[in-house]
């Protein structure tokens, strides 16, 4: 018997990892905004001169407090990068294939990322210019952006 | 032991303590901790050049918290690292940045400890540890009921819970005076009877009013070289020497062997090296990593390498309340607050506030030259501190 290679035993260990976390006053009124009046609103650092989407309370570059600066952004923007999800989770919003791309809004400095639907994945390219589109029911989260439409 | 070059705590800023703060997501809370501290030393985040961030490894369940946190640290841009050490991160943060410092690397360091503790889930993050055929040893973090029942067994039932409950409510009332405080009781002494008979219990003798609190908060430090310290600050606490012990804790079906705890053998290592014969009189003050009274009542003894009953005595004749001869825990400690990767930095903080002079209303009422200040973690884990008003070195 080859002990070095035959008789090693695993020890089985399984950790579960429950958590939540606050969105805090900044990002509760970002969510506030898109479920009531289905608009998306940045923080903006008038020192860095930087729209932050979705919102800072603090300006990540200089560190000032931003948290009173709203400004209304555009619901059309520009695909920065994307990716392909390829495999089911259960905590996925959409079953795979789908497409998660990074989107800079029109008058925001930052991409954020979010589904991108209406299009073939081998059509899929950096620089499409794409639309928001509301969710019919609100959850009161991100996904109250359904997704992202192809613009025009 | 000599250090390269002095080290001076130059800023000092904390969050409120609290059991929830829905308001502010972590960077947020963070970033409260950071403008204080900036505030408090006159500095700017310019003049940072390192930053070292650290919490309980697991406890918010959020990988990589430092890179989120850059929102809220000001670290954009600088570098930065991370520490875990269990209870002790918030002194092991403390310690690195000392070290940074005073090695030459870098001359200004800002720390952050922090937990937000209502949004993780902590027996998920400790229940892994344990696996004693394996040398993982049993673990029973900061519950102290063994403890209760060896002072009980030592000083007699009735001598052993009235000094710790007596112990108990000082701590309430120095936290009474500290408006960031979390657990802000206003006991009175003549509570304690009612207190220790019907507070529920925990594990034996110890109960709820005995333990900490499960906080949300941050803790910032910053600190300086010399140099910087005395352009900066008109006063600094100085970081004059510090101490890690790790001790492994076990269950031993062959009895209890025994053993110096590791608070007693850094005290020891630490009071060796400085020239101090008698901490009583050499020390001024003492904020101690207190996870409950029955803990904070039984390491008095180790930290002062004290005998027989001279321990319970302090307590008995309120020696360490803050107009006291040896004030412990000015702040309330952390039967008031625990924010757990801030707590063993917020002992050192507020032993540096009492140096500073800038602890306000706990201030302690006569001067400090010389003050200690613990952390604790793990089984059995001392970082043990020693600060001055005099540059040390």
């Amino acid at each position: 018997m080859n002990i070095e290679k035959d008789n090693q035993f695993v020890i089985e260990g399984k950790l579960a990892l429950p958590y939540q976390y606050f969105s805090g006053r900044t990002g509760s009124r970002f969510l506030i905004r898109l479920r009531d009046d289905k608009k998306i609103n940045g923080l903006k650092c008038n020192a860095c001169n930087k729209v932050f989407v979705p919102p800072r309370s603090t300006c990540e570059i200089c560190g000032e407090t931003i948290q009173d600066n709203w400004v209304e952004v555009k619901d059309t923007g520009t695909v920065t990068g994307f990716t392909v999800v390829r495999y089911s989770e259960p905590h996925q919003p959409v079953k795979a294939p789908y497409i998660l791309a990074l989107i800079k809004l029109d008058g925001a400095d930052t991409p954020f990322a979010h589904i991108v639907q209406g299009i073939a994945i081998e059509n899929m390219k950096v620089g499409l210019k794409v639309k928001a589109k509301f969710a019919e029911k609100t959850t009161s989260t991100i996904m109250d952006i359904n997704c992202f439409m192809p613009a025009g | 032991m000599k250090k390269n070059r002095n080290v001076g705590v130059i800023g000092v800023g904390q969050s409120k303590y609290s059991s929830h703060r829905e308001e502010v997501n972590q960077p947020e809370m963070i970033h409260e901790a950071v403008v204080a501290a900036l505030n408090h030393s006159g500095i700017t985040l310019d003049d940072v050049d390192c930053i070292v961030h650290g919490n309980m490894e697991l406890f918010e369940m959020v990988h990589q918290p430092d890179l989120w946190h850059t929102l809220g640290t000001g670290s954009y841009g600088k570098e930065t690292l991370r520490v875990t050490t269990g209870g002790t991160t918030g002194a092991t943060l403390v310690a690195v940045a000392d070290q940074l410092v005073a090695s030459g690397l870098h001359d200004v360091v800002m720390a952050i400890g922090f937990e937000k503790l209502q949004e993780g889930h902590t027996t998920g993050g400790i229940t892994n540890m344990a696996d004693p055929l394996w040398a993982r040893q049993l673990q029973t973090g900061a519950l102290t009921g063994m403890t209760a029942a060896d002072v009980i067994e030592e000083f007699g039932e009735q001598r052993a819970k009235m000094a710790s409950m007596k112990y108990r409510i000082i701590m309430d009332k120095h936290a009474m005076k500290n408006d960031k405080a979390h657990r802000r009781l206003g006991l009175e002494f003549d509570q304690a009877e009612d207190l220790a008979k019907n507070s529920p219990a925990l594990v034996g003798e110890l109960r709820m009013i005995h333990m900490c609190s499960q906080s949300d908060g941050a803790c910032v430090m910053i600190f300086a070289s010399e140099e910087k310290a005395k352009q900066f600050c008109k006063q600094p606490a100085w970081i004059k020497d510090h101490v890690t012990v790790h001790r492994e804790e076990s269950f031993c079906i062959f009895g209890e062997p025994d053993y110096v705890t590791s608070h007693r053998y850094a005290a020891e290592k630490l009071f060796g090296r400085n020239g101090i014969t008698d901490p009583l009189n050499q020390i001024d003050m003492f904020e101690m990593y207190d996870p409950s009274s029955w803990w904070g009542l039984d390491w008095i003894r180790e930290f002062l390498m004290l005998e027989g009953d001279s321990h319970i005595k302090m307590i008995e004749n309120g020696d360490i309340c803050i107009d006291g001869k040896f004030p412990i825990n000015p702040s309330g400690g952390v039967t008031a607050s625990n924010p757990i990767g801030a707590t063993a930095m917020v002992r050192v903080a507020e032993a540096a506030l009492q140096i500073m002079g800038d602890a306000g209303e706990h201030q302690i009422p006569k001067p400090v030259n010389q003050a200690m200040a613990s952390g604790f973690g793990g089984t059995m884990w001392t970082v043990l501190f020693l600060l001055t008003k005099d540059v040390p070195w």
